[in-house]
């Protein structure tokens, strides 16, 4: 847009430009492709080299024949994953836990950002953000480290279940407690940050609308529900698609840590059992195609998200 | 004029602080536990929990964890591996946001999309490693500090910012026949300390909690940082054997070895705890320019 004012004035700047031979445009801005050159030689090598190399779950690989000599099996690794007897337990955890995570992690982030912005006092709306921001910043390896020391069989909240009922209750070691443990520990660590957008959404309508709607005799959950809740809806959507796009991608290393022999019934997901067979047993073909198969999962579920959503939202999806 | 409250309202109102209470402690009790903890005698935290006497504190946790030689280790690695990461995270994105920030480069699109399409889809973590091991980076810091350090959101981040650099500016000194490199440092750079603050402090706090890269990458328990080490301490149990000569230190060890699993935490913390509300703002400053894309 400025382009075409400026140069229909008769800017000899940019209208040299237009006319340049490659030769001239590249000996005047090479300096740009310069700055460029980093990160596309580091997305070359360590994103798309990998793409390549993924390759390997269709051969039978040996590291000493390398990728191009190894020889082709075509879908061999992927028919004998998904006819593995771990197959459908390992699928189906990783999907239980991120989905049971979307279902429960979502909707907090909203609440929280709806709740802080009725508090009127802006200092201590910026207090209460501190606190709640916080846990964003504690490693993974810490807060596993806090959920073994308070959920141990002697650790702070069984000594109040000890005292109730006599007997401690085994949390990181019985498989039914994992995902919970796993997603309301998600939730404490990560709700607080990511209302941070929704906030400042909120933030930004106008408190004329409040005024007018309290006039006209709205109630406080009224003027949530018709004010505040349509403006947080195009962020919400992102959010979601984003969210639920990575359904498949969820971390390898919350849910390692948490792993003990005793919870792998739930806590086995795809991209833990990728690492153990691949770096741990050293299977590197198959663990590949494992997750190649996740991966590929993971692009059609966030093209079908994004469909949906854009039908439901009219027309505005993540693309 | 502010809102007229109707008793509705005014209930909602109280019930919405005594939730907003309740969130806060939930996220402040269990780290106030810790660090109390950590300075307790382990028999009396044993037996009756929690105490604020002073004569029932201790400094030992803190003691043996500053004595522990992997943990000091581990803490220099981290310091050492986080600073040159965020340094080469910040001038791979600044660099590349600036040049994809530009009009006049060719082919935009094209190589966003390239960028873009790493968000989406990968090789996976074996055909990762595979390659980080050809190219001879394992057991090398190389291996933490290079293949992360070009991240979409970054270069979208930077994008963003360098896209609110009023084009006036460029032009002007553009006009006056400066070349784009004399452009680039003297003018646009001098502007952007907001946007390498946010990358840098982002990028340090990423690679200073991370212990998965430095798991599969580094056997060498010398270069371990210090999330490995911790995870040592605090999920493995293992309060480092290799010290423990007698008998004796091994029971002293045993009875401290859960207020040294505190004072672990709470040394390992303290930077960022430090660093945080002091930087509070630029963090969501940088959240707040990325989701705008």
């Amino acid at each position: 847009m400025q382009n075409s004012i400026k140069s229909a004035k008769g800017s000899t700047v940019l209208r040299n430009h237009s006319r340049q031979s490659p030769l001239e445009y590249l000996k005047k801005h090479y300096f740009l492709y310069l700055l460029l050159t980093p990160a596309l030689l580091l997305t070359l090598i360590f994103k798309y080299g990998p793409m390549y190399g993924a390759v390997i779950a269709f051969k039978d690989f040996s590291p000493i024949k390398g990728i191009i000599g190894s020889e082709w099996v075509g879908f061999k690794h992927f028919d004998k994953f998904l006819s593995s007897p771990n197959f459908e337990l390992i699928f189906m955890n990783t999907l239980n836990l991120s989905l049971f995570g979307l279902i429960l992690g979502f909707p907090v982030p909203i609440l929280l950002a709806l709740m802080l912005n009725q508090v009127r006092r802006a200092r201590m709306k910026k207090n209460i953000q501190l606190f709640l921001y916080a846990p964003n910043f504690i490693s993974v390896v810490v807060v596993v480290g806090m959920l073994f020391i308070f959920l141990s069989p002697t650790g702070p909240i069984n000594q109040l279940f000890t005292s109730i009922t006599g007997e401690p209750i085994m949390f990181m070691s019985r498989p039914e407690y994992f995902r919970w443990i796993y997603i309301l520990s998600d939730i404490w660590t990560g709700a607080g940050w990511a209302s941070i957008i929704y906030v400042a959404a909120l933030a930004n309508v106008d408190p004329e609308l409040h005024n007018a709607a309290s006039l006209d005799g709205a109630n406080l959950f009224q003027r949530i529900r018709h004010i505040d809740i349509p403006t947080l809806r195009p962020i919400m959507a992102i959010v979601f698609i984003l969210a639920a796009g990575g359904i498949m991608s969820i971390g390898f290393e919350k849910a390692y840590l948490m792993q003990t022999s005793m919870n792998l019934p739930t806590s086995e997901i795809i991209p833990t059992y990728v690492y153990k067979i691949g770096l741990q047993s050293g299977d590197y073909a198959y663990s590949a195609a494992v997750g190649l198969f996740n991966a590929v999962i993971n692009v059609i579920l966030l093209v079908t998200v994004n469909f949906i959503v854009k039908k439901l939202n009219e027309g505005e999806g993540l693309y | 004029m502010p809102i007229k409250h109707s008793g509705l309202d005014r209930f909602l109102l109280a019930l919405n602080a005594i939730l907003l209470t309740l969130a806060v402690l939930i996220v402040v009790l269990p780290l106030l536990y810790i660090v109390v903890a950590s300075f307790m005698d382990p028999s009396v935290l044993l037996s009756r929990g929690l105490s604020f006497k002073v004569s029932d504190w201790t400094l030992d946790g803190y003691q043996k964890i500053l004595s522990n030689p992997a943990m000091v280790r581990g803490f220099g690695n981290a310091v050492l591996y986080s600073i040159s990461f965020s340094f080469i995270t910040v001038i791979v994105s600044v660099f590349a946001g600036y040049a994809l920030s530009d009009e006049r480069l060719k082919g935009r699109r094209f190589f966003m999309t390239l960028f873009l399409i790493t968000l989406f889809f990968g090789g996976g973590l074996i055909p990762t490693y595979l390659l980080v091991k050809n190219l001879g980076l394992l057991d090398t810091i190389w291996a933490i500090i290079i293949p992360g350090a070009v991240n979409v959101w970054n270069i979208i981040l930077s994008r963003t910012f360098f896209k609110g650099v009023p084009n006036e500016l460029k032009e002007a000194a553009n006009v006056d026949g400066a070349s784009e490199m004399k452009i680039f440092f003297q003018i646009v750079l001098p502007l952007s300390k907001p946007i390498i603050f946010v990358l840098a402090l982002y990028a340090f706090v990423g690679q200073w909690n991370s212990y998965f890269d430095a798991m599969i990458y580094l056997d060498n328990p010398n270069l371990h940082p210090l999330q490995l080490v911790l995870r040592s301490i605090l999920i493995q149990n293992q309060v480092d054997p290799g010290m423990i000569s007698d008998q004796l230190a091994m029971a002293e060890m045993k009875r401290l070895s859960e207020i040294i699993k505190y004072a672990a935490i709470v040394i390992s913390s303290l930077p960022l705890v430090i660093m945080y509300p002091f930087f509070q703002k630029y963090f969501e400053k940088g959240v707040m320019v990325g989701s705008l894309k």
